[in-house]
């Protein structure tokens, strides 16, 4: 049985550059890097050493609570350096790619293996990473036995990848593979959340593991949170996995190639692009290549990822382990006379507080200003017009900073995630940072809990 | 603007820690964040932000109190003239009222803002703009005639006790404007009851014409004397004696639409106040004990502050209910209570005030069972799903 969901509540914010439909050949960058800050709550413990030779699929490092989670190379090559940051985290692992060798896995045909020997291969070949889990928000922990697995077919962040371009352009036969290994994972099923209306969904039809459900609406409608929210929520003690569409393609290839190799569509973003556009590359490349001779001039914010949950990365930054967007937008270091009394007509808003609300629908370009100082929670009724989801958003962000356990659990949460939280952030009169507090509520109640 | 950015960039280091006037950092910061935006990026979460700040926010508040303001000031001119028998042209009454009522003003914002500075240095926060609405509501809700010493006492008062001790904008449990005027209504009842103080200079009590009455709607009604109302049209309109800005229903009707369409003032708040008031006048006139009780309905919400406190007060977001269910419930008791009091407390011939400052402490309570309904339906959902495994 599909089923379909409308969601109401939520916001589209209409940002200048979109990605234009055309595949650019695949970037083939020299300088990657694997970064643990991706992966939160992550300790991680080096494996190796700079000077160091590697082949795609050898561990870098592996998670100190969780030594068999590896995190590998995506490339052959020399570690160059590893790069750290205040109190000496670990920042960045780079890879100077000087050749094809890989690490052979062994092709198999995921049908035939037990499920312990499936989570074996993605353990050891570092794509165990790929599948994460709810509540936490965190890469997946082995032993379990999630109720169920969440595909998105779809995202719905500001410029994000049109995923039935995606779609059209990736090796379906491969993605088959991939979710019959992850069905051998858990005891449910696995969920694949397609847009309303898309038109390739009927790709999908052949492959029997998968149930399809469709959502329509705004941001966040698009985020496996939500999703899961909706079809399978998240009650204490129980565990959801979820996997980027794109990984469960890395995963059949494993499986059929026996090759650890994260290719990926990526798009390229942002009103800063000359000419944005989607490009094949590796997971943790190098964004130089696809930027270089394609910005315009000025100060500019390079994030891996949406302009909403993103990370800042520097000109030379590297392509994060989840993300297949890379957005550029100019940054907004700048003082404004009276900005906050103008009419604005040219000032975009959730709210209907500027003249702006009262023009035509148009796409804004935003910069990164802040837009006024951090304050103490002052409006309501704001945050709950953008989280589809059962919660008391303010509610719970009280719970989180008071720190008060079971307020945080009885208000849910084990279902939320920064990223469900993001849009919030955005339209946030206060400037509260609500990402970073609902992060810090994560890993509070993961350590209570351990 | 760019002479002025750079005269401020050479003063900033003055005022920055370790520099000479490091001690007025915060007051500093005030007016700089005042002048320009600053020019803060964001370093993690969300990379783009809303335009919107709470400077903005406040800012259509006071937009939104305008219309009220200037009639305000034209009645108060109005009520002056008639108390020594004149007919006064239109702009003649807006200026004389206005030369009464800028004081106010400036007293509210000078007092409260100078409150503020200080505790916002002594925090080492941002300075807050919770005032810049509170200061020009607290002379709004004021009969005219007040001595500014006791305006200032007032504010003292509510900034100080009512807010900055629990934390200043955005902790505080009352509302402050509402706490100012209780604390003059019950320190110095004098001045904010009876006929005279509502008109200017009735209380000195010069020139003043035979048969002047400077009796409000409410206390008319109060004494029993319900005859002597002025009609329904003059109190919605407003050119009756009362607080300065409260008087004008229609004025304040545009300041609720600006606030509705603007998004900033909760139409739920204000529709339930709305309601309450219905509800509980439709049960009075069905009641009927009394004169006062047979006064058709609609004449509450004319009356008084109720407009003024439903559209202004009630809608303050950090002393209101917090959710959205709650804020139905919310503003429906606080328009029964009103009423309520109005019309069968002899003591107070005004329930609104009362009214809303009784709900700001009931508010958290009505959130804490629209929350707990909540946890519930999470708790029972987690039943379900345990006993369907255990199965």
């Amino acid at each position: 049985m599909s089923r379909s969901i409308k969601i109401k509540k939520g916001f589209d914010i209409r940002l200048e550059g979109s990605a234009e439909k055309k595949l650019a050949g695949a970037v083939n960058p020299v300088r990657f890097g694997v970064m643990p800050i991706d992966f939160p709550g992550l300790i991680p413990k080096l494996e190796v050493k700079p000077g160091i030779e590697v082949q795609a699929g050898t561990p870098l490092f592996h998670d100190k609570l969780r030594p068999e989670i590896k995190f590998t190379s995506p490339v052959s090559g020399r570690v160059v350096s590893i790069e750290r940051g205040d109190r000496r985290k670990m920042l960045e692992i780079i890879v100077e790619k000087n050749g094809t060798g890989f690490v052979d896995f062994g092709k198999a045909d995921p049908e035939k293996l037990s499920a312990e020997q499936i989570k074996e291969r993605l353990l050891k070949s570092g794509l165990w990473p790929a599948i994460r889990q709810r509540p936490y928000h965190i890469v997946a922990n082995p032993p379990d036995l999630p109720k169920s697995i969440f595909i998105s077919g779809f995202d719905t962040a500001p410029l994000a990848p049109d995923y039935n371009f995606i779609i059209d352009n990736s090796p379906l036969s491969l993605f088959r593979s991939g979710i019959s290994a992850l069905s051998k994972l858990t005891k449910g099923r696995i969920n694949l959340i397609l847009k309303e209306n898309s038109n390739n969904d009927k790709i999908f039809d052949g492959i029997l593991e998968v149930e399809k459900s469709y959502f329509s609406g705004p941001h966040p409608a698009g985020n496996v949170g939500v999703q899961i929210h909706h079809l399978d929520p998240v009650n204490k003690g129980e565990i959801v996995w979820f996997v980027n569409l794109q990984d469960v393609i890395s995963i059949g290839r494993l499986f059929e190639e026996g090759i650890y190799n994260p290719e990926r569509i990526v798009a390229l973003t942002g009103s800063e692009v000359i000419h944005p556009q989607y490009y094949k590359m590796l997971s943790g490349g190098a964004v130089t290549p696809l930027v270089s001779d394609n910005v315009k001039p000025g100060t500019l914010r390079y994030i891996s990822g949406n302009v909403l949950t993103g990370t800042k990365i520097s000109p030379d930054g590297f392509l994060g382990f989840y993300d297949s967007q890379i957005t550029i937008i100019p940054e907004g270091n700048y003082y404004e006379f009276f900005g906050w009394a103008v009419p604005g007509t040219n000032k975009y808003s959730f709210s209907r507080t500027f003249f702006s609300s009262l023009l035509p629908k148009r796409s804004y370009k935003l910069d990164t200003n802040l837009h006024g100082g951090e304050r103490a929670f002052v409006m309501t009724g704001q945050y709950e017009k953008v989280v589809p989801m059962d919660v008391f958003p303010m509610q719970l962000l009280k719970a989180i900073i008071a720190e008060d356990i079971d307020n945080m659990e009885n208000l849910g949460i084990y279902e939320v995630a920064e990223e469900d939280f993001a849009l919030c952030e955005f339209i946030c009169p206060s400037k509260i940072e609500i990402q970073s507090v609902i992060r810090k509520g994560l890993d509070l109640m993961r350590k209570e809990m351990s | 603007m760019n002479s002025l950015r750079k005269k401020l960039d050479k003063l900033k280091p003055h005022f920055s820690k370790g520099g000479k006037f490091a001690k007025l950092q915060s007051v500093f910061d005030g007016f700089e964040s005042f002048m320009f935006v600053s020019d803060k990026v964001t370093f993690k979460g969300s990379h783009i932000r809303d335009s919107i700040d709470l400077k903005r926010t406040m800012t259509v508040v006071i937009i939104a109190l305008v219309p009220a303001l200037l009639f305000g000031c034209f009645n108060t001119g109005l009520q002056h003239f008639r108390s020594v028998g004149t007919d006064p042209v239109l702009f003649q009454a807006f200026w004389f009222g206005f030369l009464k009522i800028l004081p106010l003003i400036i007293v509210s914002y000078g007092v409260g803002l100078g409150i503020e500075f200080i505790a916002a240095q002594i925090r080492g926060h941002e300075i807050n703009e919770g005032y810049l609405v509170t200061g020009l509501l607290i002379p709004l809700i004021m009969p005219v005639d007040i001595p500014l010493w006791m305006l200032a006492l007032a504010v003292a008062f509510s900034v100080i006790l009512g807010k900055e001790v629990f934390g200043g904008t955005g902790m505080n449990v009352f509302n402050p404007a509402l706490l100012a005027r209780a604390f003059v209504f019950f320190s110095y009842p004098a001045w904010m009851t009876g006929d005279n103080v509502w008109t200017e200079g009735l209380t000195a009590g010069k020139n003043i014409i035979d048969g002047f009455s400077g009796a409000t709607p409410l206390s008319l009604c109060a004494a029993g004397e319900i005859t002597k109302l002025p009609s329904f049209m003059q109190m919605f309109l407003g050119t009756i004696p009362g607080s300065v800005g409260e008087t004008s229903t229609i004025a304040i009707l545009i300041g609720a639409a600006i606030l509705i369409i603007t998004g900033v003032g909760s139409w739920k708040i204000m529709a339930s106040v709305f309601a309450g008031g219905l509800g509980m006048g439709l049960l009075l006139n069905a009641i009927s004990a009394n004169a006062y009780m047979e006064l058709p309905f609609y004449y509450q919400f004319v009356m008084g502050g109720f407009a003024f406190g439903a559209v202004f007060m009630a809608t303050d977001p950090v002393t209101g209910s917090q959710t959205e269910m709650g804020k139905w419930i919310y503003g429906f008791l606080i328009g029964v209570l009103s009423v309520l009091i109005r019309v069968l407390n002899p003591a107070y011939p005004e329930g609104v005030m009362l009214a809303i400052l009784l709900m700001n402490v009931f508010a958290p309570l009505i959130d804490y069972f629209v929350v707990q309904s909540n946890i519930k339906k999470r708790l029972k959902r987690a039943k379900v799903a345990l006993n369907t495994s255990v199965k």
